[in-house]
């Protein structure tokens, strides 16, 4: 029960640790996944492939073998010392990203080809017809299933702890280590992961509310 | 210099000046169905083309190909002496000059109606902001639904959705018009307002291609009738001349089916 009082520090730390690198990656998934999804539907050739490479092999990896990537491979032929918090990121975000690209191109199906249609026949780009059309009138369906991606992401975000990365997970394993009982570090330890969760469902759930009430 | 104006004033309903739209040898294919077969079609400025036919002949497609919505597999568009280029910047600056209606008016959903006729004018033609909607005002009124400015596409009638959605058109300044059945989404009561629209833009000298089941405005309104059956262009002829002496016996046959109910 004392764990948590006597090791506010630790937990603080771990705390906001996860709340950085989930909303980093957040961040990096959900430019990259937009733009991949951009890709997807675009009208050359070669950028939909790439996004079909991206998200087939993206999705389709385990994500503890994209951070071995991240730590082990990266680091050594491109940009040596990295730091681990970049690291973790960059795995986190660019899996992320798969599923955030497939949620944002199936919110683009739902929006009527007319639309599209309309827009081009105006002159409109299609970058532009994507940026003002599109995926405004998406946003709205895209909201629920990337509520869920966020929360999976958090999840996520404990295996940064196992490599290195100060985070709510490794906090429970470097105290675990000096033999505290488990049972409450992993309970608090989840009371911090439903806070976080928590808060991004609210979140959407207010976002959705108040695009409802906008039209 | 004189004798430029001189040809510009010529006066007549069927105005045998430039040429706006040329098909060539138009040809293309939805897998094995060969839909549009050897068009070879001329429009002219200041002219009002309307195309008849009967369902599956090709119309929207042909309509569909003048500003590229569909590309064709052989022969050759030119429109104000330039060639449709491919898919890019330049194509998108060639459509601001083509407007086109559809039959699902297709209003953008999310935006205001004053919005909806500003935003090709700010994105597009790159206006600011307050002539933009100025003149969006302005449009809007002369088609009749300028009390409707605030209000979001789903609020309006199908008439007066149809009637933004061809104030949207104008506000490009579009040296073409494209209409794709406009009023066959409409309840009877509203056809004729946007019908009154359309025949006021004709009379204005706009240069029209309008698909249409509406035989009364092709009568009053077009120069030119051009027919059209399993992808070919059958018939062409003047209103007049087409409704009341077709020569082809699909045309005979077609008109006897429409006019008499
Ligand atoms: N995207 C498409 N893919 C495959 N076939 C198509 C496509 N669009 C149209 N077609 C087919 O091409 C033919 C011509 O279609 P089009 O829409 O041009 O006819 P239309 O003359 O406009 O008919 P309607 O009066 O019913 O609107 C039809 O047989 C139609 O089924
Ligand atoms: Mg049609």
């Amino acid at each position: 029960m004392n764990v948590l009082l006597d090791h506010l520090p630790e937990f603080r730390d771990g705390f906001l640790g996860t709340l950085a690198i989930t909303a980093a990656s957040a961040v990096l998934a959900l430019v990259l996944g937009v733009l991949i999804a951009g890709f997807r539907v675009s009208p050359v050739p070669p950028l939909r492939a790439f996004g079909t490479a991206w998200v087939t092999v993206l999705r389709n990896t385990p994500l503890t073998l994209l951070f071995l990537v991240a730590f082990f491979v990266v680091p050594q032929i491109l940009f040596p010392g990295t730091s681990p918090f970049v690291l973790a990121t960059l795995a986190l975000g660019f899996y992320t990203s798969s599923f955030v690209c497939e949620a944002v191109r199936s919110g683009i199906s739902t929006v009527p080809v007319g639309q599209a249609e309309a827009a081009r026949s105006i002159g409109m780009t299609f970058a532009q017809t994507l940026r003002l059309i599109i995926l405004p009138q998406a946003t709205r369906t895209v909201l629920p299933p990337l509520s869920s991606i966020f929360i999976a992401l958090t999840k996520n975000s404990a295996i940064a702890g196992a490599f290195s990365v100060a985070e709510l997970f490794s906090v429970s394993k470097l105290l675990s280590d000096q033999g505290f009982a488990i049972a409450w570090i992993f309970l608090w330890i989840a009371l911090a992961y439903l806070v976080i969760t928590f808060a991004i469902s609210g979140a959407f759930r207010f976002l959705e509310h108040r695009m409802g009430v906008a039209r | 210099m004189s004798e430029v104006s001189v040809t510009k004033n010529a006066q007549g309903p069927a105005p045998a000046g430039d040429q706006l739209v040329v098909l060539d040898n138009v040809n293309k294919h939805f897998g094995a169905l060969h839909v549009l077969q050897d068009i070879d079609l001329t429009i002219h400025r200041g002219e009002v083309v309307v195309v008849i036919g009967p369902s599956g002949s090709g119309k929207s497609t042909l309509c569909r190909t003048i500003n590229r919505l569909e590309t064709i597999d052989t022969g050759s568009i030119s429109i104000d002496g330039k060639p449709l280029p491919q898919e890019g910047r330049e194509l998108a600056r060639l459509r601001a000059d083509v407007g086109m209606v559809f039959q699902s008016f297709n209003l953008f959903a999310h935006k205001t109606v004053l919005e909806n006729v500003m935003l090709g004018q700010t994105k597009v033609r790159k206006a600011d902001k307050t002539a933009a909607a100025e003149k969006a005002r302005t449009l809007l009124d002369r088609v009749g639904v300028g009390t409707q400015a605030d209000k979001y596409p789903a609020q309006l009638s199908g008439g007066q959705q149809q009637r933004v959605a061809i104030a949207r058109a104008l506000a490009m300044d579009p040296k073409v018009m494209l209409f794709d059945e406009p009023t066959s989404a409409l309840d009877p009561e509203m056809i004729n307002e946007v019908l009154e629209v359309m025949q006021q833009l004709a009379r204005d000298g706009m240069t029209m291609v309008v698909v249409t089941h509406e035989m009364g405005f092709a009568r009053s309104a077009a120069n030119r009738v051009v027919f059209m059956a399993d992808g070919r262009i059958v018939e062409e002829a003047e209103p007049n001349q087409f409704f009341n002496n077709p020569r082809s016996d699909r045309a005979k046959d077609f008109l006897s089916k429409i006019l008499h109910h």
